[in-house]
């Protein structure tokens, strides 16, 4: 029974997870190498949170089988459990308690006489930049400061492996990119990070390997490199000054590129999505091509721009429908755009 | 992501990740705690939350003393001649009444908490898993503590005199708090198998009000109909009231605090399982 010698923090086969009529998990296979972060990417609804709580024991799956660290997720949830912290998409401690009681609390149930148990809730809320809040109760803490605090609960034991579920969702830039240093600074340690988010750029900046899962199923999976070159190298953005040239331009960049072209809702604007499969220019040799191709054909342009493949590209080109279809159907304040594929 | 955001995380102080790295360095972990021990760490949470929310002892409070005045002279003087009289008789089962009737409030606190994210990461820790709601039992206990205390309290300037003296009243106060947490199993249980809060509060009300009223807390039974005495006479509230009756007197009323006990046993071998099943499959 027991895998431990893979190598692998967490395994799973063809789990799954039904809701009334909804497979929200719908047989997802995993392979998490121990030490490292491991992306989990996809929209809201395609069942990362569900995953995330079977593998944290909170839930049961209804088949399949996953193992974390050799331990079988049903009949050994206990060690499990001893092994794995927890933070949720929702502030995983209590709201009307304090920083330091809701510290202290779960250190004591960890097993922590009181003394050290006060202690290292200090050290964390010091580490963490809570020490002015400590006394505060959690119900006034903001959004950033919340997703501290969830953190430091969840390494009061340097847990062995770490769920993060969607850290930064609802987060300032800057406060995302404290999230993102405390989850360096955790595997750095040794531990290893399971990662869920929405954010491609997220994924990129922390995570080894990453998995795309859409509709309860792992669609794609790799290290970073493998999964973008899967995706393409990204898009480039234009205006141009005369609405006129649109047609030509979007012309002109098919050719030059052998990508896809969009026009976008706005009349002076393009997108021209860049595949890796166009030799082996990076993205802005790409870029080049176009613009001097675009000058050749006296087209101006007055606005430039190189794009990451966003996720609702990953999605496009994975999945054939983007981010916003599958589930949650109510964002129509962006036009679809017109595809002039070739 | 919250409306009670009060503090701009523009003034927050940034995440010292030099010293989270020396404070991740794994030390050894320290045993798991044993039942006890998680159970009264989650007693302490409960007692935090009093500390912060003390509102919520309005319950035990005002509630209580409520029952005594309104029953002492709505029936004191029909049933006993005069109040005075009849609050000898009633203190201690009106005491009984209340502190029942507070643990409804068991079933609401545990629907509305279970809800909150903080549930995850209690349910996911290595500890015994009854402790969380075992908890909260011990918390309430010292609710439940409290009423008596103010009840009491008030009995006796109402003229109350327990003949039991200080040993008679501990010892009928325990039994009555002993009881109250193994019947707040029965709402542990329903705050987990009803979705709202609402309906907590409405099946908890069908179960206490025919429980408590239908006993000799407030008459004695030879007075009622055969059929209803029949029930009456065997129902746990009875035996408890009796017993603690008993008790505050001076007597040793061994068969009704033995009944007592044995109701306290069944309910807990009974309504713990169910709900620790459900807890465990929320």
């Amino acid at each position: 029974m027991s895998t431990q010698t893979s190598g692998l923090a967490i395994e799973t086969a063809g789990l799954v997870k039904t809701f009334g009529g909804t497979r929200a998990v719908d047989g997802v296979d995993l392979a998490v190498p121990a030490g490292t972060v491991y992306g989990v990417l996809g929209p809201n609804g395609a069942g990362k949170t569900t995953t995330v709580r079977m593998l944290a024991t909170l839930l049961r799956p209804d088949s399949g089988e996953a193992h974390v660290f050799g331990h079988d997720i049903v009949r050994e949830a206990d060690e499990v459990r001893g092994r794995v912290s927890l933070t949720g998409q929702y502030a995983s401690v209590d709201e009307d308690l304090t920083g330091t009681e809701n510290l202290v609390l779960l250190a004591r149930l960890l097993g922590h006489r009181k003394p050290p148990a006060r202690t290292r809730a200090a050290q964390l809320l010091e580490a963490f930049g809570l020490t002015d809040a400590a006394g505060k109760q959690v119900k006034h803490y903001s959004g950033g400061m919340r997703r501290r605090i969830d953190i430091a609960a969840s390494i009061l034991n340097t847990p062995d492996l770490l769920f993060l579920d969607e850290p930064t969702t609802g987060l300032d830039p800057r406060s995302r990119n404290q999230v993102w240093d405390i989850v360096r600074a955790v595997v750095a340690q040794g531990t290893t990070v399971l990662l869920t988010t929405q954010y491609l750029d997220e994924a990129d900046q922390l995570a080894s390997r990453i998995a795309v899962i859409d509709r309860g199923k792992v669609i794609a999976e790799g290290t970073k490199g493998e999964l973008k070159a899967s995706v393409g190298a990204g898009s480039v953005h234009l205006r141009l000054r005369d609405p006129g040239q649109r047609p030509l331009a979007a012309d002109l960049l098919r050719r030059a590129l052998d990508a896809q072209v969009q026009t976008e809702a706005d009349p002076v604007a393009l997108t021209a999505r860049l595949t890796t499969a166009a030799g082996n220019d990076t993205a802005a040799e790409q870029a080049a091509r176009a613009l001097s191709a675009l000058a050749r054909g006296g087209i101006t342009v007055d606005n430039f721009s190189l794009g990451q493949p966003s996720l609702d590209e990953v999605f496009l080109a994975l999945t054939g429908h983007d981010t916003q279809q599958p589930r949650s159907g109510s964002d129509t304040s962006r036009d679809p755009k017109d595809e002039v594929a070739a | 992501m919250s409306t009670t955001t009060t503090t701009e995380s523009g003034e927050l102080a940034p995440v010292r990740t030099d010293s989270l790295a020396e404070l991740l360095v794994a030390e050894e972990r320290p045993p798991r705690p044993s039942a006890w021990s998680a159970s009264l760490t989650f007693g302490w949470r409960a007692i935090l939350k009093i500390k912060h929310v003390p509102e919520q002892l309005f319950d035990v409070t005002a509630f209580p003393i409520m029952m005594v005045l309104m029953y002492t002279y709505l029936f004191g003087g029909a049933l006993a001649g005069s109040p005075k009289e009849y609050i000898q008789f009633l203190l201690p089962g009106i005491l009984v009444m209340s502190v029942v009737m507070i643990t409804m409030y068991t079933g609401v606190s545990v629907n509305t908490d279970i809800e909150k994210g903080v549930f995850d990461r209690f349910r996911s820790l290595p500890i015994w898993r009854p402790s969380t709601m075992v908890g909260y039992l011990l918390g309430d206990a010292l609710r439940y503590t409290i009423a008596s205390v103010v009840m009491l309290t008030v009995g006796m300037i109402l003229g109350y005199r327990a003949d039991g003296g200080v040993a008679g009243v501990l010892v009928g106060i325990a039994l009555l708090v002993l009881f109250s947490f193994a019947f707040s199993w029965i709402w542990t249980m329903f705050g987990l198998m009803l979705r709202t809060e609402k309906s907590v509060m409405g099946v908890s009300m069908m179960v206490i009000f025919p429980l408590t009223f239908l006993s000799n807390v407030f008459v004695d039974p030879r007075t009622m109909p055969g059929w209803l005495q029949a029930f009456v006479n065997n129902s746990p509230v009875t035996h408890l009231a009796s017993a603690v009756r008993g008790l505050m007197a001076g007597d040793w009323p061994a068969d009704e605090i033995a009944w007592t006990l044995g109701w306290s046993g069944l309910f807990v071998a009974v309504f713990g399982p169910i709900t620790m099943r459900l807890y465990n499959r929320k």
